[in-house]
């Protein structure tokens, strides 16, 4: 207390802003902060930026060092992935991803509202069941599953992904789910079932509603999850039910010194996530902070 | 509309454990609006809750309209409830929010409408049917609470603790206007407070529980008259009853040094009672204060610590002039002149104080 020069302004590191006052210091920190901000940004969006860039050039303009900025661009490289034949996996990976999603809400709403608003005896025990399904590495299970899978004669084909993706996001989910239907104050479930709602309508028109931002946060989750899997893909398919992680890694071995071509593929691989990361983004700001009863 | 009763109504979480509710016996009237007041983990809201079946009734039963409720869902209850946070469902408009309970009894859309229409009318929230929840004043969500609770015309009202989230201005004017409400509407109404106040001006007839025990169930002016118990002398009435236990004397009772004079009636209540010690209720408005000048004589001596000048009354926060410097407070006139530091004659003046056993806490 002895001194008035406030402390707990963040300054970077340096012994000459003694002198600055309080609001100047925080403001220097605050650009050098902005500055390393857009470094790591630039840094961790650059090779996207690459990525698109080169997907639209010929493949003579993709090797120059420097890469060129400016050239014409080209959908050629586009044509070609689909000569390849990138659409069978693409509806593959389109379907296996949009499946799983839908069962694995449909499974982890119900589940959520069991370990949180009514919780179920012993639910730190369930918690950790669902959670501890997802300790066992993935490498170690494939092989009691390609048995399994092989036996049933399921092999290559996409419901067994679709099952795999659902088992696989399930826990995830339903823990994502749980913190969301923790938010939701239980005055409103009494409420819901006083003015004569039974428990399924009350969690479709009163709980599901404030909870939407984050189910579309889970599912968003599971698409991610379930549409950039690989291992189980390239283990469990071929010809016939294999997505699009599988098809980018055999277009890699056979056209492994065609940047822009690859470039291609990879970008188009990306962009189901990006789309659906871009629609679910109103969901997500719209409303975290449920104005439910304050 | 219907009369409720709860019949050795209990809730109890843990099985030894003293129960959150022991053994409740109510009935309320139809039409009724009964107050059930008592300080917090009294068991009160626990009680509001067995009767809208948010609670199991463990032991006994809750009757309404002489249907026994054990068992029963809250929704086939047909009763309405106001939450303390008003529990709007926040992605409904106001409209679709007092409509929702008539939804879900498949009232037909056109009177749904008209239902809600009525509602807002009364409630003065026409303007804001379209609105969402978040957009309105903590005020005009109280209200369509409520309205979502009339829409429907249930045979009980429930409130637990409605007003306790509005600033203290609106508390008032709202207490007013439910309590209007209710008689106009005739629905037989129960509310949870744990402010006196509200229960004084707004019940028909109180329930004073404690630790999950009925204390007394009675009209408000009974309840601030003839107290059943020490508690419900010590509860009701703000500032609190004076309560001294003291020993009996040949002519009234004994504070410190002096002897109190009772009026007679009292002194032979006391005699009839045959106990050395009594506990003895005063109200602060049931002192004469005289000053030092000898006009309190055969008082008994305090000293002033704090004036509470209110305008038309002042409290005085005082202490006896005994060994344990007991704390006594005084209503006298606003604006007396009574300070800090004073001396002051304390006199009974009222045949109507409180005698209750020590022992017991009963009123005798």
């Amino acid at each position: 207390m002895a001194t008035a020069t406030p402390e707990r302004t963040v300054t970077p590191a340096g012994g000459d802003d003694q002198q600055l006052n309080p609001k100047a210091r925080r403001s220097v920190g605050g650009t050098l902060l902005s500055v390393l901000a857009w470094i790591v940004g630039i840094g961790f969006f650059f090779p996207i930026l690459w990525m698109v860039l080169t997907a639209f050039k010929q493949e003579a303009d993709a090797y120059t060092t420097p890469p060129k900025l400016f050239f014409s661009p080209t959908l050629d490289q586009f044509r070609a992935v689909f000569d390849a034949g990138i659409g069978p996996y693409l509806l593959n990976s389109l379907f296996a991803t949009v499946v799983s999603t839908i069962l694995v809400l449909v499974l982890a709403t119900p589940a959520a509202y069991a370990v949180s608003l009514r919780p179920v005896k012993k639910v730190q025990d369930v918690l950790f069941f669902f959670i501890s399904t997802k300790m066992l590495p993935v490498v170690a299970a494939i092989v009691p599953i390609y048995v399994v899978v092989n036996d049933i004669g399921m092999l290559d084909n996409i419901w067994t992904l679709i099952v795999l993706y659902t088992a696989m996001n399930l826990p995830i989910a339903v823990w994502m789910m749980r913190s969301f239907f923790q938010e939701v104050p239980k005055e409103l479930l009494e409420a819901a079932s006083m003015d004569g709602a039974s428990l399924a309508r009350s969690l479709r028109e009163v709980v599901l509603p404030v909870i939407s931002p984050g189910m579309a946060a889970t599912a968003l989750i599971c698409v991610i999850f379930a549409w950039n899997e690989f291992f189980f893909a390239v283990n469990l398919t071929a010809a016939r039910a294999a997505t699009v992680p599988v098809f980018l890694v055999g277009f890699i071995t056979s056209e492994g010194l065609y940047f822009a071509k690859l470039c291609a593929a990879a970008t188009m691989a990306a962009l189901p996530v990006v789309i659906a990361g871009w629609i679910a983004q109103n969901k997500l700001v719209q409303g975290l902070s449920f104005g439910a009863v304050k | 509309m219907a009369e409720v009763e709860f019949d050795q109504a209990s809730r109890i979480y843990t099985p030894g454990a003293k129960p959150a509710v022991n053994r409740l016996d109510l009935i309320i009237d139809d039409g009724e609006f009964v107050v059930l007041v008592g300080p917090s983990g009294s068991g009160k809201s626990t009680a509001l809750r067995m009767l809208a079946g948010l609670e199991e009734i463990d032991a006994g039963q809750i009757r309404i309209g002489g249907k026994n409720m054990v068992g029963v869902a809250s929704r086939d209850r047909d009763i309405a409830m106001v939450f303390q946070n008003y529990a709007l469902y926040p992605n409904k408009t106001v409209g679709e929010n007092m409509a929702f309970p008539l939804k879900m009894r498949g009232v037909d859309k056109a009177v749904q409408q008209e239902k809600v229409k009525a509602a807002a009318d009364i409630l003065g929230l026409t303007d804001y049917l379209d609105r969402k929840p978040r957009a309105l004043s903590g005020g005009q969500r109280q209200r369509v609470a409520m309205g979502r609770a009339i829409v429907r015309e249930p045979q009980v009202f429930l409130m637990d603790e409605p007003l306790s989230n509005l600033d203290a201005k609106m508390r008032v004017s709202t207490r007013t206007e439910i309590a209007a409400m209710q008689r106009r509407l005739g629905v037989t109404t129960v509310y949870v407070t744990h402010d006196q106040v509200e229960a004084m001006t707004m019940g028909d007839r109180v329930a004073l529980l404690k630790d999950g025990a009925l204390q007394q169930f009675a009209t408000p002016a009974e309840l601030y008259d003839k107290p059943a118990n020490v508690f419900v002398a010590g509860f009701i009435g703000s500032p609190a009853m004076n309560l001294f236990t003291l020993p009996v004397g040949a002519e009234g009772v004994r504070i410190g040094s002096s002897d109190l004079a009772l009026p007679g009636s009292l002194h032979s209540r006391i005699s009839s009672a045959g106990q050395d010690t009594i506990t003895l209720g005063i109200r602060p408005e049931q002192w004469a204060v005289g000053g030092d000048n000898g006009d309190g004589a055969g008082g008994v001596k305090a000293q002033v610590d704090v004036v509470e000048e209110l305008g038309s009354d002042a409290f005085l926060y005082a202490h006896l002039d005994d060994e344990k410097q007991t704390p006594v407070v005084v209503r006298s006139a606003g604006r007396s002149g009574a300070r800090r530091g004073d001396q002051i004659a304390l006199t009974p003046t009222s045949e109507d104080l409180h005698l209750f056993s020590p022992e017991t806490g009963e009123r005798l």
